[in-house]
């Protein structure tokens, strides 16, 4: 299969970068804008999330139902998220449209109305957001552990609080977008079935123009506290435990990642095997890296009955250690065929890709290619796993429960 | 793109969706078997035997069953739903021959008692998992209360007691009645070399032996009313409605499927511009439950629950508003164009077609290729939509009602 990267940054510091996927009918887009959370004053939290919601009711010649419309006659398949970093737009489609969805992007992104009219029922939509969360127990329990591991910045979540988000006024809202929405550092990830050349200079008409704007965000504090637990009639306990990882960019993280796939890569995995086969704990557990710019952790979760949590939060530290002892030839043999599936599975999506490609672009400045991934997979051996996992054994765990009662931290 | 199909003496059929371009191929063996082919002794049965299909064989443990599923790469799983149990994996090409064998035997399961009394733990840490989330059972309750003493009204999961009392010989019992040959199917997509695939089908299954399987087809009686659920740790509440819809082998579920769209789509809907853009509910929704024989429109709310009654008013308007005015030929546009794209984007993907070529087995209808879908989905006509309209008032419906307020009337 043919893989070839495009990208080109243009003088305001957008750039767009593109996997042509030929094979394909449909193309994505995925764009990364930089107006994240962590650009949420310290008292405004929820703002960006806010904004996102609002540059979506209307822009340009568009009215907010125009807009859903003009999408759905294009059959954009169309999603929008806040990350830290980042406000994420994304679409899939017939590769035909995909030059008019951008530009009812450029409308988003440049030509908000933001209509004061539709200002209450932007927050209300906040609101059940965040009500929603309250019932999500087991994100709830990860969400506490990674404001306890990140830091007052780098731990947020998008959606704020009830209180941040009642505070906030259009005119917050106006004053973001001003700041927060331009081209510099935005990325425009598109994969399918696209030319890039022409994609190349359907961007720069519609975005070209667009004056560069320099911010920076708040100082992250972290808090140090290893063991939380929040108290909540449950039927089961949810466990959530982390201990640091590598970024995305450390040249360490395929280590670790080898290492926690063999901890949690599939049904022979050792939490999974030990966990849930062996002894019957739960239903579901995992661990999994999870990486921003400069920090990254692994982050472990299981949800069990009460009165066997205690007992499933021991398993799972007791093979966090167990680690350190290295891993085996069997382990990684699997563990390689693993990720050569998972990479070429992606590419029957151009919608996984252009995530992608964006998710590398803002961690690396560039894209690593399948063939590059599969090449540095290749040369892991348990040799250097096993080194690596000496030297960085898991260890400095931080735990959060949520459920009827609290457990302990052993070791 | 080829279509094949082959039928076993036995009556075990193979279909496949041969595509030489795909970097992937897909195998699923669909069992025409779920909660409503239970007795309420066996409550569960379906589901907990999904799981015990992993456990092992007389050629294989169960560890070496995830261990095989892993070594190839695969991506692999099960789900039961009301009337269909379904193992399937996606892998890459060069696997075909040892995954068709890994799946092929662990269909005849040992049923091991050591084996089944660690999983029923597993299955009953489901359940509770299930208990802790969103909307906390109210799907299983609508079933039942809407199904009334139709099978179809049995829990897929079953409850901590029923499974708590299960044996393996009563699994065995119900294994032996339902895992007939000529009641399961191997659908196949990707690239796939139909030759092998039925030689090595005949080869591992040509052996089983056939016997009847009957399923039960009793004419429902829909029940009407209103039911709550006190739920005081909910933040939010969960309003479900099922109204008497189409059946799987009816003529107008294409036009049913186009009315659920164009009323309950996650975007641009009638709930859609009703209650999210408003932020009067988190989330809003409708979806067709057919089955053999009969089936539902499910309609789905959460919102926060001082919001609940007005809701649950308004959505009673907007129906009624429905049923008297029909839709509009631009809605019907709108849809069309959404499903188009909808459809070409679900077909480049493996897993997908293999599971639309299963579920047209399951359902008793012949194959239809993408393309012919697409067309009638092209066909429909307004007079058609506003047909499912009539035919289906969403007013005359059950209800159920989940969260903390517990002073919700029905209207």
């Amino acid at each position: 299969m043919q893989e070839k990267i495009f990208h080109h940054t243009f003088d305001n510091g957008l750039t767009v970068v593109a996997q042509p996927m030929p094979w394909l009918e449909s193309a994505a887009f995925s764009i990364a804008t930089p107006a994240g959370f962590r650009y949420d004053p310290a008292d405004k939290l929820g703002l960006a999330n806010l904004v996102c919601e609002m540059v979506q009711r209307g822009s340009g010649d568009l009215s907010s139902r125009g807009w859903v419309e003009a999408l759905d006659m294009l059959g954009v398949d169309y999603s929008s998220s806040v990350s830290l970093y980042d406000t994420h737009f994304g679409g899939a489609m017939q590769s035909a449209q995909l030059h008019d969805a951008l530009a009812i992007y450029a409308d988003v992104l440049r030509r908000p109305t933001l209509p004061e009219a539709q200002f209450e029922d932007g927050r209300q939509v906040c609101f059940q957001e965040i009500a929603a969360l309250e019932d999500d127990l087991a994100q709830r329990a990860i969400l506490q552990l990674r404001q306890n591991i990140y830091g007052s910045v780098d731990g947020r979540y998008s959606e704020g609080s009830m209180e941040s988000v009642a505070s906030l006024t259009i005119q917050d809202v106006q004053d973001f977008f001003k700041a927060h929405y331009r081209p510099n550092g935005m990325i425009i990830a598109c994969a399918g079935k696209i030319d890039f050349d022409s994609l190349k200079d359907h961007v720069e008409k519609l975005f070209g123009d667009w004056e560069p704007n320099e911010i920076s965000p708040a100082d992250n504090v972290i808090a140090t506290q290893n063991y939380q637990h929040i108290e909540h009639e449950s039927e089961q306990t949810h466990i959530a435990l982390a201990y640091p990882g590598f970024t995305y960019s450390a040249p360490e993280f395929y280590l670790n990642r080898g290492a926690v796939g063999v901890l949690s890569g599939g049904m022979s995995s050792r939490l999974f095997t030990e966990v849930r086969e062996k002894r019957g704990l739960c239903y579901s557990v995992f661990a999994s890296c999870h990486t921003l710019l400069d920090s990254a952790s692994v982050i472990c979760y299981s949800g069990t009955s009460s009165d066997r949590a205690q007992e499933t939060l021991d398993v799972i530290v007791e093979q966090l250690q167990l680690m350190a002892d290295g891993i085996h030839e069997d382990e990684l043999r699997r563990l390689k065929v693993q990720i050569r599936s998972g990479m070429i599975m992606q590419q029957e999506s151009c919608r996984a890709r252009a995530r992608s490609i964006a998710t590398d672009w803002s961690h690396l400045g560039r894209v690593r290619l399948l063939d590059e991934i599969n090449d540095t997979i290749n040369s892991l051996t348990v040799d250097s796993i096993n080194e690596f996992l000496r030297e960085q054994p898991p260890a400095n765990f931080n735990v959060v429960t949520l459920g009827p009662s609290p457990l302990k931290l052993k070791g | 793109m080829e279509y094949r199909q082959h039928k076993l003496d036995n009556g075990l059929e193979i279909l496949a969706e041969c595509n030489s371009q795909a970097y992937t191929s897909a195998f699923g063996f669909f069992v025409r078997t779920g909660s409503r082919d239970e007795t309420a002794a066996v409550g569960g049965v379906s589901h907990f035997l999904e799981h015990m299909v992993f456990k092992g064989t007389p050629n294989r443990t169960a560890a070496q069953v995830n261990l095989e599923l892993d070594e190839m790469g695969s991506s692999s799983n099960a789900r039961t739903s009301e009337e269909s149990t379904i193992y399937h994996s996606l892998v890459l090409p060069e696997f075909q021959t040892p995954m068709v064998e890994l799946l092929s035997d662990i269909m005849r399961p040992s049923l091991r008692v050591n084996d089944f009394e660690t999983e029923k733990q597993v299955i009953i840490e489901e359940i509770k998992m299930y208990d802790d989330q969103p909307p906390y059972g109210g799907y299983e309750r609508i079933m039942r209360e809407f199904y009334g003493s139709h099978p179809l009204g049995n829990s897929v999961l079953g409850t901590a007691e029923t499974v708590g009392e299960l044996t393996a010989d009563q699994m065995m019992e119900y294994f032996k009645a339902q895992y007939s040959p000529s009641n399961i199917c191997i659908a196949a997509a990707g690239k796939i070399d139909f030759d092998a695939l039925v030689a090595d089908v005949q080869r591992c299954c040509g052996g089983w032996e056939s016997f009847d399987a009957v399923r039960p087809n009793p004419k429902p009686e829909h029940q009407h009313g209103f039911k709550t659920m006190h739920k005081p740790q909910s933040s939010q509440q969960y309003i479900l409605q099922m109204a008497p819809g189409c059946a799987t082998e009816d003529e107008l579920r294409y036009a049913t499927s186009i009315m659920t769209s164009i009323l309950g789509d996650d975007s641009g809907s009638r709930l859609y511009w009703e209650f999210l853009d408003t932020g009067l509910a988190e989330s809003a929704g409708m979806g067709s439950y057919d089955h053999l024989g009969c089936g539902g429109i499910m309609t789905y709310l959460c919102c926060s629950p001082d919001k609940a009654q007005a809701n649950m008013e308004r959505l009673k308007t907007l129906q009624q508003k429905i049923y008297a005015e029909g839709v509009t030929q631009k809605e019907l546009d709108l849809a069309k164009r959404k499903i188009a794209s909808h459809i070409v984007l679900a077909s480049e993907k493996t897993n997908t077609r293999m599971f639309s070529i299963g579920s047209q087995w399951l359902a008793g209808q012949k194959f239809k290729t993408v393309a012919q879908i697409a067309e009638i989905y092209e066909s429909m006509t307004l007079a058609q939509v506003n047909e499912a309209i009539k035919a289906f008032p969403l007013d005359k419906s059950m209800t159920v009602v989940v969260g903390p307020k517990e002073d919700l009337q029905p209207v």
